[in-house]
This record gives structure tokens, C-alpha cells and sequence, in this order.
């Protein structure tokens, strides 16, 4: 049976990780490579990086992460930021991820979507969406790390990216991001039911209750978080058994030494 | 980078332009083994297992592999017996056909069709994340240190999956709306839909069970020389 997936995010900016509250108040916490590395040995299913690098000699910096974590780690590698061609992806594939992200790349030119899946398989795409509630009972995509609204509707918007190639959707409510008082479960409810690929929840994770919800009433495949982990309140292994004890299935972890 | 003495086998990891061979070139170098990037038939030479990787398109492997003149040499190869790996769509080339490219014929090597999951409610497709093989024969070598237990996890990624003719060489199933072959093992040949590169510490269990499985420099995989 497929297991439900844990995935923690490391956010990186020129090589270093940061874990911002609401993507303000970044604050060094280390070096990726080991982190990813440390994250292996918990038994992470896989790993994200989002990189939130500005300048543009931060992006090979990025590159040389990835490369140095794929050398170590052999576990699933999805880096997001600062994607916006298919150059862009292709140079963080061939330097050891496994999936690209694209965010506002995707909403400023769609087609690059449907190039990427072209060019590397829809496996690899991740279309990463942002949504916040909007007082009409929706939600609107954001970007820009929540800065900026679209006009686009996060569930139709979703429908489209996977309509053209997208392989999986990171759906991340702005509203709920930093708070830890739990995932948006409607909202990952509502893309889940609308789209055929896996939805990785992001955003609200506190505790282990909030990932029992939005895998269950928000029918998300997998869960994704940063500051629980990257601050120690959970271990992954820690985040699993609570999650196979409520019945969810998981990958049980393995002891593992080194 | 330096090949190991002629002495000892040579592993041949096949490039066919769309793949992304480094993740499997580092769980090999991980493992202490150097392969050689096999991109033309000449590459082939003293190569003593072959190891096919792959993500993108049954269609495009399947041309990159003609336009690369490899079809005819990795059909010889699997023909004498020789060992092979096949990963994901090294796995799903040696079928006759996929759903993925209709009219493309595959490497035929093995009867049967490479099938999509049809989408459901509740059935994600692409199917991403770990699940279990369940071994048809768990004394098989590929399954060695895997499972003692319970049926070992692994990585896929796929929308597709080969549904082989004879059942035979099915090494392992994986439930996914319905059980699929997840594994097949037939002679010196091993494929699977998962990806070993990808799996952490089994995954690299098994590439190593299929290196100390192929250890032998003629191709004496039959009968496995198992070093303790």
C-alpha cells in the first residue's frame, strides 16, 4: 500500500538554511547538506529545498548544494525557487534533484509547465501554489512569497497546471504558513478531490494532529513541514509512529546508525 | 574516471540522453563502484553488466536507444543471458509496446505491454512515493538482506507499469489499486519499476545484491558465486 509521505523543507539562501516565520525573519540554522543528511538517517521520505537565494550567484550555489546532497543522500530531491526555464531545470536535474518546483515562473508564462513535463516527464514537475482565503469563499493564488495576489482561483488554477503537465501539486496556505495551529484542510480537501496527481500540504504544521487531519479530512498524500523538524520538537521516526498509531499508512522507520 | 582492473567486472551504466544518470552513478559510486557511460555500441566493449536507468518517455528511450545504434547490441545482451538491471523505463523497454507511445515498439525482449493506471477516486497517478514489493520467491539473490521480515519499501514514480505475458519472471508485485509487477527476474536479467536509487538503504541493499549477484567475470549468474 502506498504509504503517506513525510517530507521536511529546508529553506536555503546562498547555501546556508533559513527558516523564516511568514517567509520574514529569516534566521541561519546551518548547512543543508547536513541537514539533508540528518534527515536521511531519520527516515525522511524526501526533502525539499526551497531556494529563496535573490541574486543570481546564489542560483549556482544552489546548484552546488544540490549536487553535494545527492552525492550523499539517496532519497527523492525536490528543489524549488527561482525556476523559470526549462534551463533552470534541467541544471538542477542534472545536478541531482529529482523534481523541480516552479512557482511564479508558471503563473507568469504557463507554458513553461507544459515544456517541462515535456522535456523531463511529468514526475518531475512540481507546481508549487500559494493560496490565501478571499472573502468570496475561495482562494486566491498568491506570489512572491504571499506578497502579491493574482487573479487566479487556487482550485481552477491547479486543475490547469496538471492539465498541462504537472506531476504533483505543493499547495502552501498563506494563511495558515507560520502559525502552526494546523494545515488549511478544506483547501487541500478541495484540490485534492479537484486535481489526479498527489498534493504535498504545506503550511500550519504544529504537531502531529494537524498532519493526522489534513492526510485524512484534507486528503493530502503527503505532508510537508520545516520548523517542527529543523527546531527538534519531532523526529521524523517521532512524526511516523504517531501516524501509524492513528492508522495512517507510513513508511515505518528503520534503526539506522551513522 | 579510473575503470577498475580488467580483472574484475565492468559495469556499463547506459546513456540515452534523456535520463538523469547521476543519481544512479552515485548510489554506484556510494556502493565503491565506477561504471562507464555507455552512450555507443563500441562502449559496450569489456563491459560485463549493464545497468539501463531511466525516467522520460517509453517513445523517446526507444529512439534515443535506435539513434544511438544500442537496440540490436542490448537485445544481443539480454539474449545471451548476460546480466542486466533495468530501472523504471529500463524495466518497461523490454516489453513489445506501452500506452504511454502507441506504434512505438520497445525492446520486445519480453512479451507482454507496458499499461496506465487508469485514475479513480483515491488513486493518484502518477503512483509516487514507497511502497512494498511483495517478493514472489524471497530466496531469490535480488531480495537478499531485503524483507526478512516484511516486504521491503521502495521509491516509484511512474504512471505506467509492464503487465509481463508469462508470469513467470515476475519477481515481486506492489499493490496499487490493483497488484502490478513491481519486479521481474528471468537469467542474468533483473528489472524493476521502483527506483533502488532512490530508496535509501534498500535500494542500495539491492543494487549491491545485484553487483555481488554478477561478481563472477564470465557470465556464471546462473549459479551465483556468493562470496561471504
Amino acid at each position: 500500500m502506498l504509504a503517506k509521505r513525510v517530507i521536511p523543507c529546508l529553506d536555503v539562501t546562498d547555501g546556508r538554511v533559513v527558516k523564516g516565520t511568514k517567509f520574514v525573519n529569516l534566521r541561519d540554522a546551518g548547512d543543508p547538506v547536513e541537514c539533508a543528511v540528518e534527515y536521511n538517517r531519520q527516515g525522511a521520505d524526501e526533502l525539499v529545498f526551497l531556494d529563496i537565494t535573490a541574486s543570481s550567484d546564489g542560483r549556482e550555489t544552489m546548484e552546488d548544494v544540490v549536487r553535494r546532497t545527492a552525492e550523499r543522500v539517496f532519497m527523492p530531491l525536490t528543489v524549488g525557487g527561482g525556476i523559470r526555464t526549462t534551463a533552470d531545470m534541467r541544471r538542477m536535474l542534472l545536478a541531482g534533484a529529482d523534481k523541480v518546483g516552479v512557482n511564479t515562473a508558471a503563473i507568469h508564462r504557463p507554458d513553461v509547465v507544459d515544456e517541462g513535463s515535456r522535456a523531463f516527464g511529468s514526475q518531475c514537475i512540481v507546481v508549487a501554489i500559494d493560496a490565501k482565503r478571499n472573502d468570496r469563499g475561495s482562494w486566491t493564488v498568491y506570489t512572491h512569497g504571499g506578497r502579491n495576489a493574482t487573479e487566479l482561483d487556487a482550485i481552477e488554477w491547479a486543475r490547469e497546471v496538471t492539465d498541462r503537465g504537472a506531476g504533483e501539486i505543493l499547495l502552501t496556505s498563506m494563511d495558515a504558513d507560520g502559525t502552526k495551529d494546523g494545515y488549511d484542510l478544506e483547501l487541500n480537501a478541495r484540490v485534492s478531490d479537484a486535481v489526479p496527481v498527489p498534493v504535498i500540504a504545506s503550511g500550519g504544521a504544529g504537531n502531529v494532529e494537524h498532519m493526522i487531519s489534513v492526510l485524512r479530512e484534507g486528503r493530502a498524500d503527503a505532508v510537508l513541514a520545516a520548523s517542527i523538524f529543523h527546531f527538534g520538537t519531532y523526529t521524523v521516526g517521532a512524526v511516523k509512529e504517531e501516524l501509524a498509531a492513528a492508522g495512517i499508512p507510513v513508511r515505518p522507520v528503520m534503526d539506522r546508525r551513522g | 574516471m579510473p575503470e577498475p582492473h580488467p580483472s574484475r567486472p565492468l559495469t556499463g551504466l547506459i546513456d540515452y540522453g534523456a535520463g538523469n544518470l547521476q543519481s544512479v552513478n552515485n548510489a554506484l559510486l556510494s556502493l565503491g563502484e565506477s561504471a562507464r557511460i555507455v552512450r555507443t555500441p563500441a562502449d559496450l566493449e569489456g563491459i560485463s553488466r549493464l545497468i539501463l536507468p531511466g525516467v522520460g518517455s517509453f517513445g523517446d528511450c526507444a529512439a534515443n536507444l535506435d539513434a544511438q545504434d544500442l537496440r540490436k547490441p542490448i537485445l544481443q545482451w539480454l539474449r545471451k543471458g548476460r546480466p542486466y538491471l533495468g530501472i523504471c523505463l529500463g524495466y518497461q523497454i523490454l516489453f513489445e509496446e506501452s500506452a504511454e507511445s502507441p506504434g512505438v515498439a520497445g525492446l520486445g525482449f519480453l512479451a507482454g505491454r507496458v499499461e496506465r493506471f487508469a485514475p479513480h477516486a483515491g488513486l493518484k497517478v502518477p503512483h509516487m512515493g514507497w511502497n512494498t514489493a511483495e517478493p514472489t520467491d524471497p530466496s531469490h539473490p535480488m531480495w537478499r538482506s531485503l524483507g526478512d521480515d516484511s516486504p521491503p519499501w521502495f521509491y516509484f514514480v511512474h504512471s505506467f507499469f509492464p503487465v509481463p505475458g508469462d508470469p513467470h519472471v515476475v519477481a515481486s508485485h506492489t499493490l496499487y489499486g490493483a497488484p502490478f509487477a513491481s519486479a521481474i527476474a528471468t537469467g542474468g536479467l533483473w528489472a524493476v519499476q521502483f527506483h533502488p536509487e532512490r530508496s535509501q538503504d534498500n535500494g542500495l541493499t539491492l543494487l549491491r545484491n545485484f553487483l555481488d549477484h554478477t561478481k563472477a567475470p564470465s557470465p556464471g549468474y546462473e549459479t551465483p558465486s556468493r562470496v561471504p
